[in-house]
């Protein structure tokens, strides 16, 4: 009798868990839903034509694939007065993109190796002086840069632009190569001192070697925030050399002519490919950057 | 001349970052913060003349409106993105097979710019043809879903974009964090026979508060320099509605014309962040020197 009871009652909670079980999934599936629903939206819409579009329901698939708005996002598509699409931005975003976050990333390497192995009196300071930097909202150093670019005779130019992402991605840089090199013992250095190894040497073939990860989680970082930036490249561009970010946006809010909302969704998915791609193919990298640059020190 | 070289080529090598720095972030800081005392409209003066600009910053409705919404929004978007990514932390924690797959979806938005976050939301939510459209479409014709053009309601819809943007990565967050909490003790919990909700409630989230720190940092630190959103999901409209700090600096710096409402405005934004920031920094410091 007891048995009988006992058994029932263990079925019961295993019917219980099975429909928890299920629960759980649904809910996981529904959340996920969300958060796709924008970039499903995106794409249908941007491969429908216009009076589908006007006619049909929001989340319908395309009766008819037409890749006309991507033709005309990329080439066509009017920023204001000009007309070429987002090709000629999409190409100012790589040849800002490429220096600003080479250079930002061998910089940030040096400084890291100096802060973590070659410590000197005030290289904390120096560190937490350039630490802080990276919390400033952007708003307080707009104005003076914007003065500073035409000063130096690059405002509104692409190198302009590497220039400022080179700055203000430093301190991100600095503390991520940082944080790596402590990891490294420094009797690895001390080692390579004695046997008459000097300061570049020591760095060229102990520590970049060992730096692969550190290195594709930085560039990953800057790359990603430097493609996507929109305030530096609104402020300090003009037309002709404004990135991608901005040529969407102005697409997006022109307002001659006929709203073209196939176009509009065509160009934001070229402007977010490069970024998508990356997070793709080295997600786990991305993740590490992100948790790095939040959870600091 | 090669010894001294050599002693000091770490400093050598670190100088012109730090110059750098000191310049563009410090002296720029000091820049904004000097001019924001003086009467420069268009183009900028040097004699300090108080705080004009604060008096005339605190008169503005406009200024007024950009500080609530700060605040609507930083408290609606930093809550629910927290416990969004808490409550999604916790049920990919209970051994899903597809694990790898839920957190890629969850969390890719966070790779998309603010600005392609905002084009996106700005085509769902319009009336004419969005979500609206979409309800009225399927028989409830009397259905309403007009926030993005309600100067009431538009602040709503930047909540919602960002908490779509970023909930994924406090999710990441708050998982990372889970998974470090000392597997020992919940199985002790567990052939104590404590039940799984006592077991986070009471053990799990407790252990987790430096996690919920971070977390916060970053969103409250997302919510005041957000820029990008609101600039491609509303402009700031209709009107003024959903003006934000960040959207009026810089409408008066570029667009206005004001220097001096640009600069103390950017700097009660740098008080903001500051606030907030330098206490934990300090912390996070000091226990690292420990």
């Amino acid at each position: 009798m007891t048995d009988i009871s006992m058994t029932s009652a263990q079925s019961q909670s295993q019917t219980g868990k099975i429909v928890l079980r299920w629960l759980l999934y649904i809910a996981l599936g529904l959340f996920a839903l969300f958060y796709l629903m924008p970039l499903f939206v995106m794409i249908t819409t941007s491969l429908k034509s216009l009076d589908e579009i006007r006619t049909g329901d929001l989340i319908a698939l395309p009766r008819e694939v037409t890749f006309d708005a991507w033709r005309t996002a990329w080439s066509g598509a009017c920023t204001g007065i000009q007309c070429e699409g987002v090709r000629p931005y999409f190409w100012n975003s790589i040849l800002i993109a490429i220096p600003a976050v080479a250079i930002s990333t061998l910089l940030g390497a040096m400084n890291g190796y100096v802060v973590a192995h070659w410590r000197f009196r005030g290289a904390n300071i120096i560190f937490s002086l350039m630490l802080f930097g990276c919390f400033i909202p952007f708003q307080v150093v707009l104005l003076p840069m914007a003065r500073t670019l035409g000063i130096m005779g690059i405002a509104g130019t692409i190198p302009g632009l590497i220039f400022v992402h080179v700055i203000y991605g430093l301190g991100f840089t600095t503390l991520f190569f940082r944080n790596y090199y402590v990891t490294i013992p420094s009797e690895l250095t001390k080692a390579a001192k004695v046997d008459g190894a000097g300061f570049f040497r020591i760095f060229w073939s102990i520590f970049l070697p060992l730096s692969l990860p550190i290195i594709v989680v930085t560039v990953i970082w800057q790359f990603t925030q430097i493609w996507n930036d929109f305030l530096f490249g609104v402020s300090f561009s003009q037309a002709g050399t404004q990135p991608v970010t901005v040529a969407l946006n102005n697409i997006v809010n022109s307002t001659t002519g006929v709203k073209e909302y196939n176009v509009d969704m065509a160009a934001a998915i070229i402007a977010a490919l490069p970024t998508l791609f990356v997070y793709v193919v080295a997600g786990k990298y991305f993740i590490r950057g992100l948790t790095a640059g939040s959870v600091k020190g | 001349m090669t010894k001294w070289l050599e002693e000091n080529t770490p400093k050598l090598v670190l100088a012109p970052s730090f110059i750098a720095v000191l310049i563009f972030v410090y002296g720029f800081i000091a820049w904004t913060a000097w001019v924001s005392f003086t009467r420069s409209r268009l183009l900028p003066r040097y004699d300090i003349e108080g705080l004009i600009q604060y008096e005339r910053l605190f008169a503005s409705p406009r200024w007024d409106t950009a500080l609530n919404n700060l605040f609507v929004f930083g408290i609606l978007f930093i809550l629910i993105a927290m416990v969004l990514g808490l409550i999604l932390a916790i049920l990919l924690d209970q051994n899903i097979r597809t694990e790898g797959a839920i957190r890629t979806i969850y969390l890719y938005p966070m790779a998309l710019s603010m600005i392609v976050t905002g084009t996106a939301w700005k085509w769902i939510l319009n009336p004419g043809l969005g979500i609206e459209a979409m309800v009225r479409g399927w028989g409830f014709e009397s259905f309403t879903f007009d926030w993005l053009v309600n100067p009431n309601m538009a602040i709503y819809t930047v909540v919602i974009a960002a908490i779509w943007q970023s909930s994924g990565f406090v999710m990441a967050l708050f998982l990372a964090g889970l998974r470090s909490v000392d597997g020992e003790i919940i199985k002790a919990a567990q052939v104590d026979g404590i039940p799984t909700w006592r077991i986070y409630t009471a053990i799990i989230i407790p252990s987790m508060a430096p996690i919920f720190l971070s977390a916060f940092i970053v969103l409250s630190h997302l919510a005041i320099k957000s820029f990008d959103l609101v600039i491609a999901l509303t402009g700031g409209g209709p009107g003024y509605a959903t003006d934000l700090p960040a959207t009026y600096m810089y409408a008066m710096a570029f667009s206005r014309g004001d220097i001096g409402q640009a600069a103390s405005s950017a700097m009660i934004m740098m008080m903001v962040v500051f606030a907030i920031v330098v206490p934990y920094l300090y912390s996070e410091l000091r226990s690292k020197d420990d």
